[in-house]
C-alpha cells in the first residue's frame, strides 16, 4: 500500500494546495512543501521498519516477490490489465531522489511564483505524482498511464509560467514526449499481442513479459520503440532539441524536477525495459546507442559553450552529461551501471542547482543573458561560491558525486569499448571549457555597470539552506558513494544475469 | 605519530572550510592565524612523523575507508608513506608554511584575504592527498583537486578578465593531460585489476615483460598528465599566463609543488616505467626539449615573472630528463633543490613587485641592490642555486643528473651535451635578471625593503638553497639503485665549468657592457630569432590557430542547433499542407458541391474497377 500511498498523497495534497489559495496567497507553497515533506516522512517510516533493506537481497527480475515491495490489484482483466506497483532497490534510490528535489523544488519557486499559484503547486504536485508512477509502475498500460501523466502538469508549468517563449517550448516539449511516447505505446501493445500468442494469456505485467520469445526482427523494432521514448526523455543525440527549450522557457522549478528528475525517468526506463525486455536486440543494437551517446557527450558540450543564456548553456550541460548515462546503460557491465545510476542522482542535484542559481539571478537581474551580467561576486560572494562549488562539481571534480559517476562510466565503458572510450572522454575537457566559461561570463570580469546603482541581493537563509543540502549531498556521493552503490548493486546485479542468459554469446 | 598521518591533509582542509564558512566575518588576525597555524602545525606533524620513520624505515599503508567498491573495483581513501613520501610532504609543508607566512604581510592589503587563505590551504590539502595517496584513483581527486586550486588563485583577482582567462588556460589545457591519464588509469584498471600503486607494479611486473606494448601505452598516457601538469612540451604553454595569480601563489603552486606533480607521479610509478624504455625516452627527449626552449624564452623576456616562469618550465625539464635516464633519486632531488630555490626566487620577486607598485618589467627597475638588500641577497643566492653555481644545492641535484645522463648507454653523451647547454642558458639568463635588477641605476622608487614576516621566509629559503645539496634523502629503499661508477673526471671537469661561463657572459653583456651582442641581436635573422624566442617558439600562436579558433568557430556555427532544423522542416511541411487544405475552405457553395461531385465519380470509378479485377 506504501506505494499507492505515496502517489495519493501528493495527488490529493495537489488539489488541496490548488484549494489553499482561498486561504491566502503564501498558502498554496506552504502546504505543497508540507505535502511532499509528508510524503518523504511517510516514506521514512516505512522504510525504517522494512527488515529487508539493510541486507538488501538480488531481486529476482521476474519473480516479484523477492523484490523490497510489491503490490498488485485487478484493473481490467478482460486485458490483463492490473495495478502493479513493485519496488527494489533502484527505484527506490529514484523515488527518494524524486521527493528530496520535489521539496527542493518547492523551496526553489518560494518567490518567484505570482500568479495562480495554487494551480502551479498543484501542477507541481502532480508532476511528482506521475514521476513516482514511473519510478513504481511494473504494468506496462500503468507505466505508459503514468508516463502521460507526468507529462501534461509539467506542460502547464511551462505553457503557464514559463518566460518569453513559453508557448512555443512547452508545444515543443509536449509533442516530441507524446509522439514518442505512442511509440512506446504501440510497441507495448505490439509486445503484449506477441505474447499472448505465444501464452495464450493477455498481459502487461513486466514479470509475465521478461521472457517474451519473439523473432530478432521483432524484438529489434520493439525495442526501439521503447528506445526511443526513453532517448528523447533522456534526453539523447538527436532527440535532445526539447531540451533547451523546455529548460530555458520553464519557470524555475519547472526546469529544477525537469532536470533533476524527468530526464531519469528516460534513463530508468532503458535499464529497467528496454534492455531487459529485449537483451539480444539491445546487445546488437548497443555500438549504436553508445555512438549516440558520445555524440550527446561532445554536442552537448560544443553547444553548451556556445550559449549566452544562463539557461541555455546549463541545458546543453544536461544533454552532454546524460550522454554519460546512455553509455553507461549500453556498455551494459557493473561498472557502467553503478557510474549510469550514480549520475542520475549526481546529476539531480547538480544540476538543479544551477537552475536554481539561474532562476535567483533571472529575479534579480530581470535577465539570463551571460552579456548582461560578469564580476556578479563582488556584490554576491555567496552565490558565486555556491555556484562555483556546483560549476566544479559539474565538470567532474573528484571528491564529489559526478566524477564518481563519469569515472565509473568510462571504466566500464573502457571494458566494453576502448576506443569510444577515448572519444566520451573528450567530454571531460569540453565539460571544463562550457562549465567554466559559465562562471567566467556571470560572476567573474568586470562588474557590470548596470547593477552599480542598486544592491543585489545575496543569497540568505532560505536558499544556502537548500543550497547546502545539496552540497552535503554530492560530497557525501563523491566521498562515500557506498550507500547507493549498495543500493543498486543486488538490482544491477540480477538484471545482469537476466540479460547474460537472454543472449546468445 | 604514524597513525597521526590523516592529520596532515585534514588540518589545512578543516582550515579551509572554516575559513569559506566565515570568510566575511573573520578578523584578519584569526584567518593569519587558521591559515598559517594549519599548515604549520602539518609541517610540524610532518617533521615528527619523519623522525620516526628515518629512525624505522619500514613504508606504511595505512587506509581510511574504502571510497567505493564495484565488483573487484575498490580503491580505499587510502595513504601510503615511504621515503618518496616523506620528502614530498616535507617540501610541501615546510615550503609551504613559509609562503603562507609570506602571504600574511604580502596580501595584507588585499579585501579577500580570507578567501587568498581559503583557496591556498585548500591547495596545500588537495596537493598532500596527492602524495600521499596509495592508489592513483586517489592520487587522481588530488591532483584534480590541486588543478582547481590553482585555477581559483591564478583567477583570484577575478574583476580582471585577462586573470580569468589566464585561469581558464591553466585548468583547459591541464585537463587534457588529466584526461589521457584517466585513460591510463583506465587501462591500467582493465588489464591489471587494481588501481593500487604498490599492486599495480607488483601486477605489471609479473603480467608483462619489458618491451610490451600495454606497459608503453599506459605508461605514455600517465605521461599525459604529467607533461600537463608539469608544463612540459607540448603542453607547457599555461604556465607563463598562470602568472597572472598572485606572486606567492606563483612560488607555492606554480615553481614549488604542484608543477613538480608529473615529475612525483613518473617517480612513483617508476616501476611501470622501467617495463617501457620507450616511454623513457620519451620522457627524457621531452625533457631535455622543454628544457632547452623554455631556457632560450627565458632569456627573451623582460616581465621578471615570466622569466622565472619559463625557467621552472626549464627545470621541471631536467627533471623530466632525470626520470627519462633512470636518474629516479636525482630528479626528486632536483625537484627539492628547486622547490627551495626557485620558492625563493619567486618570494624575492614578489617582495620587489609589492615595494615597486606592482612593476614586472625588469628594465624599469635597476640598482634595487642597496635599497632592498634581503631581497638582494635572496636573488644572488636564489640565483646562484638556480645557475648551479659549485656549492649551492641546485649543483649538487643538477650535477647528478649530468653525469647520469651521460653514462646512459647510447644516447648518454648527447643528453648530457643538451643538458649542458641549458645549464649555460640558465646561468646566463639568472644573472641577466640579477645585474638588470640589482645593479645600475635605478629607475623606479621603492617604498622600502620587506617586514619580518616576508624577510623570515627569505632568510629560511637563502639557507635551504644554500645547505640543500647536502641533504641526504631516503630514497634508497624506493628507486632501485643506480650504478655506482662515475664517468670520466673531464666530464665532471665541464659540467662544473660551463654554469661559471654562463654567469661570466651574463657579466659581459649585461653589467659590463664588455661584450656587446647589439649587433647579433639587431641583424634580421637575430631579431626574428628574438622575437621567436620571445613569443615561446610560436606554440601559443599554434595552438590558437589550430584549437582555440577553430573551437570557437565550431560553436559559433552550432549555436543555432543544426539538429532542430530538421524537426523544424517537419513543422514547416505540416504547416504547408495545413496551408492547402485551409485554403480549399473558401466557403462557396459552388467549389463545394463541385469537388464533391468529383470526388463521386472519382470513387465510383475505383468501386467499378476492383470487382471487375477480382472476377
Amino acid at each position: 500500500m506504501l506505494m499507492v500511498n505515496l502517489i495519493l498523497i501528493l495527488l490529493v495534497g495537489g488539489v488541496l494546495a490548488m484549494l489553499s489559495e482561498r486561504l491566502g496567497e503564501t498558502m498554496p507553497r506552504k502546504v505543497a512543501l508540507a505535502v511532499v515533506l509528508v510524503d518523504i516522512v511517510y516514506l521514512l517510516s516505512q522504510l525504517s521498519a522494512m527488515p529487508q533493506l539493510t541486507q538488501l537481497q538480488a531481486p529476482v527480475p521476474d519473480d516479484p516477490s523477492t523484490w523490497l515491495m510489491h503490490f498488485k490489484a485487478q484493473w481490467i482483466p478482460a486485458f490483463g490489465i492490473n495495478i502493479e506497483f513493485a519496488l527494489d532497490g533502484i527505484s527506490l534510490l529514484m523515488v527518494m531522489l524524486t521527493l528530496v528535489l520535489g521539496a527542493i523544488a518547492v523551496s526553489s519557486s518560494w518567490t518567484d511564483v505570482t500568479t495562480k499559484q495554487g494551480f502551479f503547486e498543484a501542477n507541481l504536485l502532480w508532476t511528482l505524482a506521475g514521476v513516482l508512477g514511473v519510478f513504481m509502475a511494473l504494468d506496462l498500460f500503468l507505466f505508459f498511464l503514468f508516463w502521460e501523466v507526468m507529462l501534461i502538469p509539467m506542460y502547464f508549468m511551462i505553457a503557464i509560467w514559463g518566460h518569453e517563449n513559453r508557448g512555443y517550448a512547452a508545444m515543443k516539449f509536449f509533442i516530441f514526449t507524446q509522439a514518442s511516447g505512442l511509440l512506446m505505446l504501440v510497441a507495448t501493445l505490439a509486445l503484449v499481442a506477441v505474447n499472448q500468442n505465444a501464452t495464450g494469456v493477455w498481459s502487461f505485467s513486466y514479470f509475465d513479459l521478461l521472457h517474451t520469445s519473439m523473432s530478432g526482427q521483432t524484438a529489434h523494432w520493439l525495442m526501439l520503440g521503447f528506445f526511443v521514448a526513453f532517448v528523447v526523455k533522456l534526453p539523447g543525440f538527436p532527440f535532445h532539441t526539447w531540451l533547451p527549450d523546455a529548460h530555458t522557457q520553464a519557470p524555475t522549478a519547472g526546469s529544477v524536477i525537469l532536470a533533476g528528475i524527468l530526464l531519469k525517468t528516460g534513463a530508468y526506463g532503458l535499464i529497467r525495459f528496454a534492455v531487459p525486455l529485449f537483451p539480444q536486440a539491445a546487445l546488437d543494437f548497443s555500438f549504436v546507442a553508445m555512438l549516440l551517446g558520445v555524440a550527446g557527450v561532445v554536442y552537448g558540450a560544443v553547444l553548451a559553450f556556445a550559449q549566452t543564456d544562463f539557461k541555455r548553456l546549463v541545458a546543453y550541460s544536461s544533454v552532454s552529461h546524460m550522454g554519460f548515462v546512455l553509455l553507461g546503460v549500453y556498455a551494459w557491465n557493473e561498472l557502467a551501471l553503478q557510474g549510469a545510476v550514480m549520475q542520475m542522482v549526481a546529476h539531480g542535484f547538480s544540476t538543479a542547482a544551477l537552475f536554481m542559481i539561474a532562476g535567483s539571478l533571472q529575479e534579480r537581474l530581470h535577465t539570463r543573458d551571460m552579456r548582461e551580467m560578469g564580476g556578479l561576486w563582488q556584490q554576491m560572494p555567496r552565490m558565486g561560491a555556491v555556484a562555483m562549488f556546483f560549476v566544479v562539481a559539474s565538470l567532474g571534480l573528484p571528491g564529489l558525486g559526478n566524477f564518481v559517476a563519469e569515472f565509473l562510466v568510462l571504466l566500464g565503458l573502457f571494458q566494453a569499448n576502448p576506443w569510444m572510450t577515448a572519444v566520451a572522454a573528450l567530454g571531460l575537457i569540453t565539460g571544463a571549457i562550457y562549465s567554466l566559461i559559465l562562471m567566467q561570463r556571470s560572476f567573474q570580469g568586470e562588474p557590470n555597470a548596470r547593477y552599480d546603482s542598486h544592491r543585489l541581493v545575496d543569497f540568505a537563509g532560505r536558499e544556502m539552506f537548500t543550497m547546502t543540502v545539496m552540497m552535503v549531498a554530492l560530497v557525501a556521493l563523491g566521498l562515500y558513494p557506498q550507500p547507493v552503490l549498495d543500493m543498486a548493486q543486488p538490482v544491477l546485479q540480477s538484471l545482469l544475469e537476466l540479460t547474460s542468459a537472454g543472449v546468445t554469446p | 605519530m604514524a597513525e597521526m598521518i590523516w592529520l596532515v591533509p585534514l588540518l589545512p582542509l578543516l582550515s579551509s572550510v572554516l575559513l569559506m564558512l566565515g570568510s566575511a566575518s573573520f578578523p584578519r588576525l584569526l584567518v593569519a592565524v587558521l591559515g598559517v597555524g594549519s599548515v604549520a602545525s602539518a609541517a610540524l606533524l610532518t617533521m615528527s612523523i619523519g623522525m620516526d620513520f628515518l629512525a624505522d624505515p619500514q613504508p606504511f599503508q595505512m587506509t581510511l575507508w574504502t571510497w567505493m567498491q564495484v565488483g573487484n573495483f575498490s580503491p580505499g581513501i587510502a595513504f601510503y608513506f615511504d621515503g618518496l613520501t616523506l620528502v614530498m610532504m616535507s617540501v610541501i609543508t615546510g615550503v609551504g608554511f613559509l609562503i603562507h607566512l609570506f602571504s600574511t604581510e604580502f596580501m595584507e592589503q588585499d579585501s579577500s584575504y580570507a578567501r587568498y587563505f581559503a583557496y591556498l590551504n585548500m591547495f596545500v590539502a588537495a596537493m598532500l592527498v596527492l602524495v600521499m595517496a596509495d592508489n592513483l584513483l586517489l592520487l587522481y581527486l588530488g591532483w584534480e583537486g590541486v588543478g582547481v586550486c590553482s585555477y581559483l588563485l591564478v583567477g583570484f583577482w577575478y574583476q580582471n578578465s585577462a586573470n580569468g582567462q589566464a585561469a581558464r588556460k591553466a585548468f583547459v589545457v591541464t585537463r587534457i593531460g588529466d584526461t589521457a591519464m584517466a585513460l591510463g588509469l583506465f587501462l591500467l584498471f582493465t588489464e591489471l585489476g587494481t588501481l593500487n600503486i604498490q599492486g599495480l607494479v607488483g601486477a605489471a611486473n609479473q603480467q608483462w615483460q619489458v618491451g610490451d606494448t600495454l606497459p608503453l601505452i599506459a605508461c605514455l598516457l600517465l605521461l599525459g598528465g604529467a607533461v600537463g601538469k608539469s608544463a612540459q612540451l607540448p603542453l607547457h604553454t599555461w604556465l607563463p599566463d598562470a602568472m597572472a595569480g598572485p606572486t606567492p601563489v606563483s612560488a607555492l603552486i606554480h615553481a614549488a609543488t604542484m608543477v613538480t606533480a608529473g615529475v612525483y607521479l613518473i617517480a612513483r610509478t617508476h616501476g611501470l616505467f622501467l617495463l617501457a624504455p620507450t616511454a623513457m625516452m620519451v620522457v627524457a627527449v621531452i625533457g631535455l626539449a622543454t628544457s632547452l626552449m623554455a631556457a632560450f624564452t627565458a632569456l627573451m623576456q623582460s616581465d621578471i615573472k615570466r622569466i622565472l616562469a619559463y625557467s621552472t618550465i626549464s627545470q621541471i625539464g631536467y627533471m623530466f630528463l632525470a626520470l627519462g635516464v633512470g636518474a629516479w633519486a636525482a630528479g626528486i632531488f632536483h625537484l627539492m633543490t628547486h622547490a627551495f630555490f626557485k620558492a625563493l626566487l619567486f618570494l624575492g620577486s614578489g617582495a620587489i613587485i609589492h615595494y615597486l607598485h606592482h612593476e614586472h618589467n625588469i628594465f624599469k627597475m635597476g640598482g634595487l641592490r642597496s635599497k632592498m638588500p634581503v631581497t638582494f641577497w635572496s636573488f644572488m643566492i636564489g640565483s646562484a642555486a638556480l645557475a648551479a653555481l659549485p656549492m649551492t644545492s641546485g649543483f649538487f641535484s643538477k650535477d647528478q643528473i649530468l653525469l647520469q645522463a651521460y653514462q646512459l648507454p647510447g644516447p648518454g653523451p648527447w643528453l648530457w651535451l643538451g643538458g649542458l647547454v641549458g645549464a649555460l642558458l640558465t646561468a646566463v639568463y639568472s644573472f641577466r635578471l640579477v645585474f638588470v635588477v640589482f645593479f645600475g641605476e635605478a629607475k623606479t622608487q621603492t617604498e622600502g625593503d620587506t617586514g619580518w614576516r616576508m624577510a623570515v621566509p627569505l632568510v629560511t629559503l637563502c639557507t635551504l638553497s644554500l645547505i640543500g645539496g647536502y641533504f641526504v634523502i631516503p630514497l634508497d629503499q624506493v628507486f632501485p639503485a643506480s650504478s655506482g661508477d662515475h664517468p670520466a673526471h673531464w666530464v665532471e671537469y665541464v659540467s662544473i665549468s660551463v654554469p661559471l661561463v654562463g654567469v661570466l657572459l651574463a657579466y659581459l653583456i649585461f653589467h659590463s657592457g664588455q661584450l656587446n651582442v647589439s649587433r647579433l641581436v639587431n641583424s634580421s635573422i637575430g631579431q626574428s630569432l628574438r622575437q621567436f624566442w620571445h613569443s615561446g617558439w610560436g606554440i601559443d600562436w599554434l595552438y590558437d590557430v589550430l584549437l582555440v579558433r577553430p573551437y570557437y568557430q565550431l560553436s559559433r556555427i552550432m549555436k543555432g542547433e543544426p539538429v532542430d532544423a530538421v524537426y523544424s522542416l517537419i513543422v514547416a511541411l505540416n504547416l504547408t499542407f495545413n496551408h492547402w487544405l485551409a485554403e480549399s475552405q473558401t466557403g462557396r457553395m459552388r467549389w463545394y458541391i463541385a469537388s464533391m461531385v468529383a470526388g463521386l465519380i472519382l470513387l465510383l470509378t475505383l468501386a467499378l474497377q476492383i470487382p471487375l479485377e477480382a472476377v
